[in-house]
C-alpha cells in the first residue's frame, strides 16, 4: 500500500484583498505542496504569485481561509516557527554597504544561529555560489548576478525544511541562472522542498516536478508537467500557458 | 544577546561607512559650536572691552562743553574724536561711514551760556528756599539738546546703554555748574576744583559677583552659553542620520526579508537605540573637548566643566535617549527619506527656538515661553545651564530631567504604537 506523502504546506480557501483594491488579488485558492517537492506557481504579470509569497512568509495576513506549514497553522504558530521556512524575494533584499559576509552574519543571527555555526555555513554558501573571492567587497558593487547569488545565500543559510522562492533568477545572465537552478536542485536532494514561483516557462520546466498555474488570484491548473502536457496535447510549457492564460497584457 | 550583538555591529558598520551621516553627526555640530561661540564671543568683546568711537563737533567750545567731553571721556565707554571745523549734519553723517564711527554728538553753540544760566537759575531757586522755605521762583529753566547721531545697527539696548553713560556726563556737568555757583555766592575764594572731586569720587564701590550655585565664581561667557546649547542641537539633529537611515531600512528589500525573520523587529530598534545614544555621547565628549582643549588656543574662552561630572554624565545620557528616541519616532511615521529629513530639520529648529537654544528664553514674547515646556531642547537646556552657568549639582536639575525623561517616555510609546500598527512588532 502506498504511503501518502507529508504535506510541507497546505492551502485551504486563501483569500486574500488589498485595501482599496476592487476585486481580491487572491480567490479562494487551494494547494497542497509535498514535503521534498519542486513545486513552481506560474501565471503572467499581476497573477498573484508575489502576493501569494507574502502570504506565506507572513508579510500579509490572510482575508479568509488557512495556510498550514509542516502542518501547524501560520496564524496560530508562534516567531519560533518562521526558521522553518527560508524566503528569497524578488527584489534585493539585503544592506548594499555590507559585504556578503557581514551580510550572513547579521541575517544568520537573525535566523537564531549561533556565531560559528554561521561562519561555517558562510563560508560553505559562498564556496558554492563563487562568492569567496569578494566575500569582503561591499554588496553595491557586484553585479546583478552576484546580487541574486548573494540573496539566495541569505534565504538558505539556516537550512529551511522549506524555501520560498519569488522569482530567483530575474535579471541574470544564462551562467549565473544555471548555477542558481543546480544550486536548487542540491537543495533539494539534500531534503529542502522549494516551492518557486516565476514566468520563466522553460527554467520551470527544468527545475519543477509539479507546477499550478495561477491567474487573477485563482488556480488554472496544477498537476506534473508531463501530465499537463498530455492532457492539454500542449509539446511545451510556454504554448499551455498562453493558450491557458491568453496573448493580452496582463498588467 | 548574539542577535543584538549582531545587530548593533551591522548598524554600526552601516553608520561607518556612511560619510555624509558622518558630517551631520560630528562634523558640522563642530563647525557650528566655533562659528557661533566666535560670533558670540567677539558680540561680547565689542560690548565689554573695546571703547565705541563717537565724532565730536564742539560748536561751542565753552567750559560745560569742555567739562561735558572731559566727563565722558571719564566714563570710560567712549573714544573721542574732535572734529576740528564745524560740520553740518549731512558732512556728520560722511563722516561717520568715512572714518567708521558708530556715534556722533553735536555739541550746540551757546551751550555752556545755557547750562551756566541754568546753573544760576537752579542754585538761585534753593538759596530762596533756604532763605524763605515758602518761596516760590517763577523763572523758567533754560532747556538745551546735546544731539547724538548714531548708526541702525547699533541694538536698542546697546543705544539705551550709550545713552545713560551720555546722561550721565551731562548731569555731572550740570551738577558742577551749580556747585560753582553756590561756591562762590558763599566764599569767592573756595577752592572749587577740590571740592567737586572730593564729591564726584564716589566712596562707594560696586563689586560685582556672579550669582551660582555652591559657591563657584565662573564667570559666564560665550563659551559656557554656547557648547552647551549647541551640543543639545547637534544631539538632536541626529533625527537627518538616524530617521532617514530607519525610513531607508524600512523602504529597502532587506526590511522585508527581517519581517519574515524568526526574530522581533524591537531588537533592531534596542540596537538603533544603543548605538545612537552612543554617538551622542561620543558628540558630547567631542564638543566638550573642543572647549577645553582647544579653544584656549584660538582665542576663545575655555569651557570649565561643571563640578559634577556624573551629573554632567546623567544630563548628557539622559538628553542623548530623547535626541535618539525622537529620531527613532520620526524614523517609524515618516513614509519617505524626505519627510524625515524635512520635517525632522524643521521640527528641531522649531523646538530649538522655542526651548531657548536660538534665542534665550527670557528674550522670548511671553506667549511663546508657555510652549517651551514641550520641547525637550529647553528642559536639556536648563539642565545643562544649571551644571554649567550656576554652578548646580545633579540633585539641583533634577526638575529639569523629570520633563526631559517623560517626554523620552512618550515618544517610546509613540513610536511602539507606530510600529504595532504597521505590524512591524
Amino acid at each position: 500500500m502506498a504511503v501518502e506523502a507529508e504535506s510541507a504546506l497546505k492551502l485551504d480557501k486563501l483569500s486574500f484583498q488589498y485595501k482599496g483594491s476592487p476585486a481580491p488579488s487572491i480567490k479562494d485558492l487551494h494547494l497542497e505542496v509535498r514535503k521534498g517537492e519542486r513545486f513552481g506557481l506560474l501565471g503572467p504579470n499581476g497573477a498573484g504569485k508575489t502576493t501569494l509569497m507574502h502570504l506565506l512568509c507572513g508579510l500579509l495576513l490572510p482575508g479568509s481561509g488557512s495556510i498550514k506549514l509542516f502542518d501547524t497553522d501560520l496564524s496560530e504558530s508562534k516567531i519560533s516557527h518562521r526558521k522553518r521556512f527560508g524566503f528569497v524575494p524578488q527584489d534585493f533584499s539585503f544592506y548594499p554597504e555590507l559585504s556578503p559576509v557581514e551580510n550572513l552574519n547579521f541575517f544568520g543571527a537573525w535566523y537564531g544561529l549561533k556565531q560559528d555555526r554561521i561562519m561555517k555555513r558562510s563560508k560553505e554558501l559562498l564556496h558554492i555560489l563563487g562568492l569567496t573571492e569578494v566575500k569582503d567587497k561591499a554588496v553595491k558593487t557586484f553585479s546583478g548576478g552576484m546580487k541574486r547569488r548573494v540573496n539566495l545565500a541569505i534565504g538558505v543559510i539556516h537550512k529551511p525544511q522549506i524555501l520560498f522562492l519569488d522569482e530567483p533568477t530575474v535579471g541574470v545572465d544564462v551562467q549565473t541562472r544555471n548555477a542558481i537552478i543546480a544550486y536548487l536542485k542540491q537543495l533539494n536532494r539534500d531534503g529542502i522542498t522549494l516551492f518557486y514561483t516565476s514566468h520563466q516557462m522553460k527554467e520551470a520546466e527544468e527545475l519543477c516536478e509539479r507546477i499550478a498555474l495561477i491567474d487573477e488570484g485563482k488556480i488554472v491548473v496544477s498537476g506534473s508537467i508531463f501530465q499537463l502536457l498530455n492532457d492539454n496535447k500542449e509539446q511545451d510549457l510556454e504554448k499551455l500557458f498562453l493558450k491557458l492564460t491568453g496573448k493580452d497584457f496582463r498588467d | 544577546m548574539y542577535k543584538l550583538y549582531a545587530t548593533l555591529r551591522k548598524d554600526l558598520l552601516l553608520l561607518l561607512r556612511d560619510k555624509v551621516g558622518i558630517t551631520f553627526i560630528f562634523i558640522m555640530p563642530v563647525i557650528l559650536v566655533l562659528i557661533i561661540t566666535s560670533i558670540q564671543n567677539s558680540a561680547f568683546d565689542i560690548v565689554n572691552n573695546n571703547k565705541v568711537p563717537v565724532l565730536i563737533s564742539n560748536q561751542d567750545n565753552g567750559e560745560a562743553a569742555v567739562q561735558f567731553l572731559d566727563a565722558l571721556d571719564k566714563i570710560g565707554l567712549f573714544e573721542l574724536h574732535l572734529l576740528r571745523d564745524s560740520v553740518n549734519p549731512v558732512d556728520l553723517a560722511a563722516r561717520m561711514h568715512q572714518e567708521d564711527a558708530l556715534l556722533a554728538i553735536t555739541i550746540p553753540i551757546g551751550f555752556s551760556e545755557r547750562v551756566s544760566k541754568r546753573a544760576v537759575i537752579t542754585a538761585n531757586k534753593a538759596f530762596q528756599i533756604l532763605e524763605t522755605p515758602e518761596s516760590k521762583s517763577t523763572q523758567p529753566l533754560v532747556s538745551d539738546t546735546v544731539i547724538l547721531y548714531y548708526h541702525p545697527v547699533l541694538q536698542d539696548n546697546y543705544r539705551l546703554n550709550i545713552q545713560n553713560g551720555l546722561h550721565s556726563a551731562l548731569k555731572m556737568v550740570e551738577t558742577k555748574q551749580i556747585l560753582k555757583v553756590v561756591y562762590q555766592s558763599l566764599n569767592e575764594d573756595a577752592n572749587v576744583q577740590q571740592v567737586d572731586e572730593d564729591i564726584f569720587k564716589s566712596g562707594i564701590d560696586v563689586l560685582e559677583v556672579p550669582v551660582s550655585r555652591g559657591g563657584i565664581k565662573t564667570i559666564p561667557n560665550a563659551t559656557q552659553h554656547n557648547i552647551p546649547a549647541w551640543t543639545i542641537f547637534a544631539m538632536f539633529f541626529i533625527v537627518i542620520s538616524l530617521g532617514s537611515s530607519l525610513v531607508k531600512e524600512k523602504l529597502s528589500g532587506s526590511h522585508l526579508r527581517l519581517k519574515t525573520l524568526p526574530t522581533n523587529y524591537l531588537i533592531s530598534l534596542v540596537s538603533k537605540l544603543i548605538l545612537y545614544t552612543g554617538v551622542c555621547l561620543g558628540q558630547v565628549l567631542v564638543i566638550f573637548s573642543l572647549g577645553v582643549w582647544l579653544f584656549p588656543h584660538i582665542g576663545l574662552p575655555a569651557l570649565n566643566l561643571p563640578q559634577d561630572l556624573f551629573g554632567l554624565f546623567l544630563v548628557s545620557l539622559i538628553s542623548a535617549l530623547c535626541a535618539v528616541s525622537y529620531a527613532i519616532c520620526i524614523g517609524v511615521y515618516a513614509r519617505t527619506q524626505e519627510q524625515a529629513n524635512g520635517f525632522g530639520a524643521v521640527s528641531i529648529v522649531i523646538l530649538a527656538a522655542i526651548g531657548g537654544i536660538l534665542v534665550p528664553a527670557f528674550a522670548m514674547p511671553e506667549a511663546f515661553r508657555s510652549f517651551m515646556a514641550i520641547s525637550p531642547l529647553h528642559w536639556s537646556l536648563e539642565s545643562y545651564y544649571g551644571l554649567f552657568l550656576e554652578g548646580g549639582k545633579l540633585s539641583d536639575v533634577w526638575g529639569n530631567l523629570l520633563p526631559l525623561l517623560a517626554i523620552t517616555f512618550i515618544l517610546q510609546i509613540l513610536a511602539f504604537a507606530g510600529l504595532k500598527k504597521n505590524n512591524l512588532i
